[in-house]
């Protein structure tokens, strides 16, 4: 149903998400924001049940932005991975667990581009592209053959094109609408020339 | 509270407990260490299944005589999903519960236990104008319909409105618990709430009893500051802004019409109030749980007012089918 990706290149991430917000049958919105902004250079993608998805993911920001406000400077994305991915364990065996699935995109000044995955049973893993949805089981292939580690911003947004138009074949449901945003030293910028125009909602 | 009549109460196993609550407390005190209760759960036959969910006694939803006619509703509100580990679900069996009731299980229930408004189109979208919201006004339990003039639109204060589907109680009580603390708030920051915030407030209250069988799924709508706003909030604790939003069995007939027509609606209010209309009558006929009358309202800067109320019936006439 919803889908989510990121491509770590050199210096900068390029991660996109769908922009559908469903209900059984009815697209309830066609231009939904699943990417909540952590810091200046961190994104967190969120999908999964519906009401778990915000509410983790705001409480997740706003802890993110406690931090910076007691200690004067932004977690680093490894940290900001670990720590959401403990509070994803945490809740995992009590009455309440969250089922969310997730990409963190983050820039440090010092360690560089990171991308991690994690998913609603609390694993974490730091990888070089990644994806989530029924849309990964048929554009993992397609990171994997054509993604290589210097891979430039161009190629990047290439490659993302390629994963797109094959959901636009062969999935089933119909994503008309994506956002993509690269995160780099400088910050978060919206990528502009995606495929799939945004569906007026 | 003891009370003069030394009469001794018989408790006939058909009785329920809040009956025998009733009679306990008209027996004198001395005679109350006596009157023990009749059935302690062992003895009563269960013919139902028990739930697992939280309050499933008392809310009764999860049975299997309401499951036919949730076919529908569980479309719309879909249960939790399947998909969480079987190591945190409850083991199979008994519900847990943190105390056994004094006089022992209930007996089984005869009958519904209480009206949910399973059936029902409610649909709101936004424009230049304002946001227009138009409602059925027809209750159902199973395939009895229990009313054809409910008030499905609740104002939350005089520029914000919520609609109602779902269960009807869960809906009137919440938003009025919503419209007094956002009365609170007002009085606070000496600021008229935001549709923003009145929504949001509505979505972190039914989040915490995700999962305990709450139904809600209502559409925000309104006139503050930043102009005309319309939020969909509901039980699984979704929450999102749009331009048009249809809720109900009988959404996706309205949203047939609803979209088609969106173009030419942003005119005027008339035309808006007018193509909400059409789009709850179409609806209307369409869902057998959907009817009664039409109900359309429009939010503007001033606020919000009802502007038409009409039968299907009326409709059918003016329309020409």
């Amino acid at each position: 149903m919803e889908y989510l990706i990121g491509i770590q290149g050199p210096d900068y991430v390029l991660v996109a998400a769908d922009t559908v917000a469903a209900t059984s049958i009815i697209q309830m919105k066609h231009d939904h924001d699943k990417m909540f902004k952590m810091s200046e250079k961190i994104l967190l993608l969120c999908v999964g049940e519906p009401g778990d998805t915000v509410q983790f993911a705001e409480y997740i920001q706003k802890n993110v932005q406690l931090y910076k406000m007691r200690n004067g400077y932004e977690l680093s994305p490894t940290a900001a991975a670990n720590f959401t991915r403990r509070n994803l364990a945490d809740y995992l065996r009590s009455r309440t667990p969250y089922h969310v699935n997730l990409l963190l995109a983050g820039y440090d000044d010092h360690e560089g581009p990171a991308l991690y995955y994690m998913d609603y049973l609390a694993a974490l893993a730091k990888a070089p592209f990644a994806a989530h949805g029924y849309g990964a089981f048929l554009t993992l292939s397609i990171l994997d053959r054509y993604y290589k580690p210097g891979i430039t911003r161009e190629e990047a947004v290439e490659l993302l094109k390629k994963c797109l138009e094959e959901l636009q074949k062969r999935f089933i449901l119909n994503l008309t609408s994506f956002n993509a945003r690269f995160i780099d030293k400088e910050g978060i910028h919206e990528v502009d020339n995606i495929p799939l125009t945004k569906v007026e909602s | 509270m003891a009370v003069a009549s030394s009469h001794l109460v018989y408790i006939t196993p058909r009785m329920r407990s809040r009956h025998f609550a009733l009679f306990l407390s008209v027996t004198p005190l001395t005679k109350m260490a006596a009157a023990r209760p009749p059935f302690c759960g062992r003895r009563l036959p269960l013919t139902r299944p028990r739930s697992k969910m939280a309050l499933a006694s008392v809310l009764r939803s999860e049975l299997p005589e309401f499951n036919k006619s949730l076919i529908k509703f569980n479309k719309i509100f879909p249960e939790d999903s399947e998909a969480i580990p079987e190591i945190v679900r409850d083991p199979p069996g008994p519900p847990r519960v943190l105390a056994a009731p004094p006089w022992g299980v209930e007996a089984a229930p005869e009958g519904p236990g209480f009206q949910m408004l399973h059936g029902t189109t409610t649909l709101a979208f936004k424009s230049p104008a304002g946001v227009t919201v138009a409602v059925d006004s027809r209750a159902t339990a199973g395939s009895y319909i229990a009313s054809q003039s409910v008030l499905k639109v609740l104002p939350i204060n005089a520029r914000i409105l919520g609609t109602m589907a779902g269960g009807a109680a869960d809906c009137s009580f919440w938003q009025r618990l919503v419209a007094r603390q956002c009365r609170v708030q007002e009085l606070r920051n000496k600021e008229p709430v935001s549709v923003a915030a009145a929504s949001k407030l509505l979505a972190n209250l039914v989040y915490q009893y995700k999962g305990m069988g709450l139904s809600l799924g209502t559409m925000v709508c309104g006139w503050d500051k930043r102009g005309p706003a319309l939020y969909y909030v509901d039980s699984e604790g979704q929450r999102v802004a749009g331009r048009a939003f249809a809720v109900g069995s009988g959404s996706s007939y309205a949203y047939g019409v609803l979209d088609r027509g969106l173009a030419g609606a942003a005119a005027t209010a008339e035309a808006a109030c007018a193509l909400a209309r059409r789009a709850i009558y179409q609806a209307a006929r369409r869902d057998a749980y959907s009817g009664g009358r039409v109900r359309v309202f429009h939010v503007g800067p001033q606020g919000w007012r009802e502007e038409s109320a009409d039968d299907v019936a009326a409709l059918q006439e003016r329309y020409g089918e």
